[in-house]
């Protein structure tokens, strides 16, 4: 077995593969299909301060090769979580990362305070990329001088890894990975989702509660491939890579592009055993090629 | 009960009306225990157009043969694929999925109530509750003569009572219109179908004081409670018809209350 590992800033992983945020619920739901001690990390669902109901239903609309989603951040709050979910995580022989997110700058700090008395979790995905909310999420991610305010304000809150989720939805997405990077970031996620939307011609009606939603699955991945890239060639910090990864082969375009780690997303949702294949599929790549470590492959494309 | 992913075998493939399949599929590893009410999430492969998979109702099973019944209405894409579904082909089911019926206690006189697609998850509901000594009547409904499902084995079960909005065939109107929905008394009444069959059946319960439980299709993408796609409110707040559901109590939905037509 070649060696996996690689860094988060100060976390190592044991391998490059995490699930993404919202797509894996807290790790529990998918204990039928895998065991989590094999993964990289987890990254569980989006959190807020209160608790929040989300968006009306209907918050879904299959698209060709991909998905949109409106969920809207629908969770029980840091409370709850604390109370009724942590104690679980904190058995995980894995990295659980939480997903955090706010309304205010204020919020984001509070939130990530309170996270930070929580020993078992090593890292925080501060998610400024959220775009099925009326407030906070993608607001910050989409202008550079509150992305800037939101990340030093979290920064000198939170003193563990910090990773900053960036949104798709600008022109230039390394500008925020910079910022990211000068404010103190240990690694940047990137892409959350695209906005898209998308109409009922029989309803006439848009399929989504909302309108517009996020979309995912493989339909973005050239896309989010190229924001990868793009960011690996700008930052020092570590990028972690994810948008369309469906398997082994999609995981190792991302880490020749540059990304240290990948994050497996909607694929979860139709083959829950995703994350564990394409850490299985990175292995024997890096085995035939007798390659003994990932480090060899990550940025090969920027090499030569 | 722990969920599973496996590849099953297709036995069967029988057309049933137009539109309407039933497909049956098999599991050589053997069948983990089903509860009535339960679905399963098919991969649909050779559907370029479909991405995720499509969820449906257990319609019947067969633990001596180790098979599950799928009840399918073609509705796009991936579904004319599964119609088109032939024998030896290999099916991946993610299942078995979701909350069941409440069992009926005995001596219960119970109603179970469909339309069209929505007698889907009835037959095996009708089979365990005849398993436990009660003898289920079933009230189903559809669009017109041309659209009724056979439904032979709901007859081998118990009585079944039909409704044709046109008046084709039975009852005119809706399940809600059939006499012996509205003249006996029930202990309990199982519904599924299309919504407003659901409402109107629900709003009937309601006023009469009758404990009744729907299944709900909400679209979703997961099954297994992480993509919080196919919510439904309730009393307590957005539940996932996938893992709190498919079946819940009219009493603790809200639809039944704010949309009242």
């Amino acid at each position: 077995m070649a060696d996996l590992r690689t860094k988060i800033g100060s976390l190592e992983l044991r391998n490059p593969v995490m699930l993404a945020s919202g797509t894996c619920g807290y790790g529990a739901e998918l204990k039928d299909f895998i065991d989590l001690s094999k993964l990289g990390a987890i990254v569980v669902k989006g959190t807020t301060l209160e608790p929040r109901e989300g968006n009306p239903y209907p918050r879904m609309a299959e698209t060709a090769s991909g998905m949109l989603n409106a969920v809207g951040l629908q969770n029980k709050g840091i409370d709850y979580f604390e109370k009724h979910i942590y104690p679980s995580l904190a058995e995980y022989d894995t990295h659980v990362i939480v997903n955090v997110n706010g309304n205010t700058v204020e919020d984001y700090i509070r939130l990530a305070r309170r996270i930070e008395h929580l020993a078992a979790i090593p890292a925080i995905e501060l998610n400024i990329s959220c775009p099925n909310v009326k407030q906070g999420g993608m607001i910050f991610g989409t202008n550079p001088a509150s992305a800037r305010e939101v990340i030093a304000a979290v920064r000198n809150a939170y003193s563990k890894t910090l990773i900053v989720k960036l949104s798709p939805n600008v022109t230039d997405i390394t500008e925020f990975a910079r910022i990211s990077e000068e404010e103190g970031a240990e690694a940047v996620s990137l892409v959350n989702t695209l906005l898209g939307m998308a109409v009922d011609p029989r309803t006439m009606k848009p399929k989504l509660s909302t309108v517009t939603g996020g979309l995912s699955g493989p339909a973005i991945k050239p896309v989010a491939l190229r924001m990868v890239w793009q960011t690996a060639r700008t930052v020092k910090i570590p990028v972690i890579g994810m948008g369309g990864i469906m398997n082994g082969n999609d995981a190792l375009e991302f880490i020749m592009a540059g990304a240290a780690a990948v994050q497996i997303g909607t694929a979860t949702f139709i083959e829950p055993r995703t994350a564990l294949t394409a850490i299985e599929s990175i292995d024997s790549f890096l085995s035939e090629r007798k390659l003994d470590s990932l480090a060899n492959i990550v940025g090969i494309i920027n090499r030569n | 009960m722990s969920k599973r992913i496996e590849d099953l075998t297709v036995t069967d493939n029988r057309r049933l009306a137009e539109g309407f399949f039933v497909v049956k599929v098999s599991s050589s590893a053997g069948l983990p225990e089903i509860l009535p009410g339960q679905f399963i999430q098919i991969l649909v492969t050779e559907s370029p157009s479909t991405f995720l998979r499509r969820p449906l109702s257990v319609h019947d099973v067969d633990y001596g043969s180790n098979t599950i019944s799928l009840l399918i209405q073609v509705a796009g894409a991936g579904t004319e694929r599964l119609s088109r579904l032939g024998k030896g082909e290999t099916v991946n089911l993610i299942y078995p999925l979701g909350n069941a019926f409440t069992m009926p206690a005995g001596g219960e006189k119970v109603l179970l109530a469909g339309g069209g697609c929505g007698m889907a998850p009835l037959l095996y509901l009708g089979r365990k509750i005849r398993d436990l000594g009660v003898e289920p009547q079933f009230a189903l409904g559809f669009r017109n003569r041309s659209r009724i499902l056979e439904h032979e084995q709901f007859r081998d079960l118990g009585t079944v009572h039909l409704a044709t909005e046109d008046g084709s065939e039975g009852h005119q109107g809706f399940v809600t219109d059939i006499p012996a929905f509205r003249e006996s008394h029930w202990d309990k009444v199982y519904c599924c179908g299309p919504e407003p069959m659901m409402k109107a059946v629900a709003r009937l319960c309601l006023e009469r004081d009758i404990f009744c439980e729907v299944s709900l299709e909400n679209l979703m993408a997961c099954g297994m409670g992480i993509c919080l796609c196919c919510i439904v409110p309730t009393n307590t707040g957005n539940l996932c018809s996938c893992t709190d559901g498919p079946v819940f109590n009219i009493r603790n939905l809200k639809w039944q209350i704010s949309e009242q037509k």
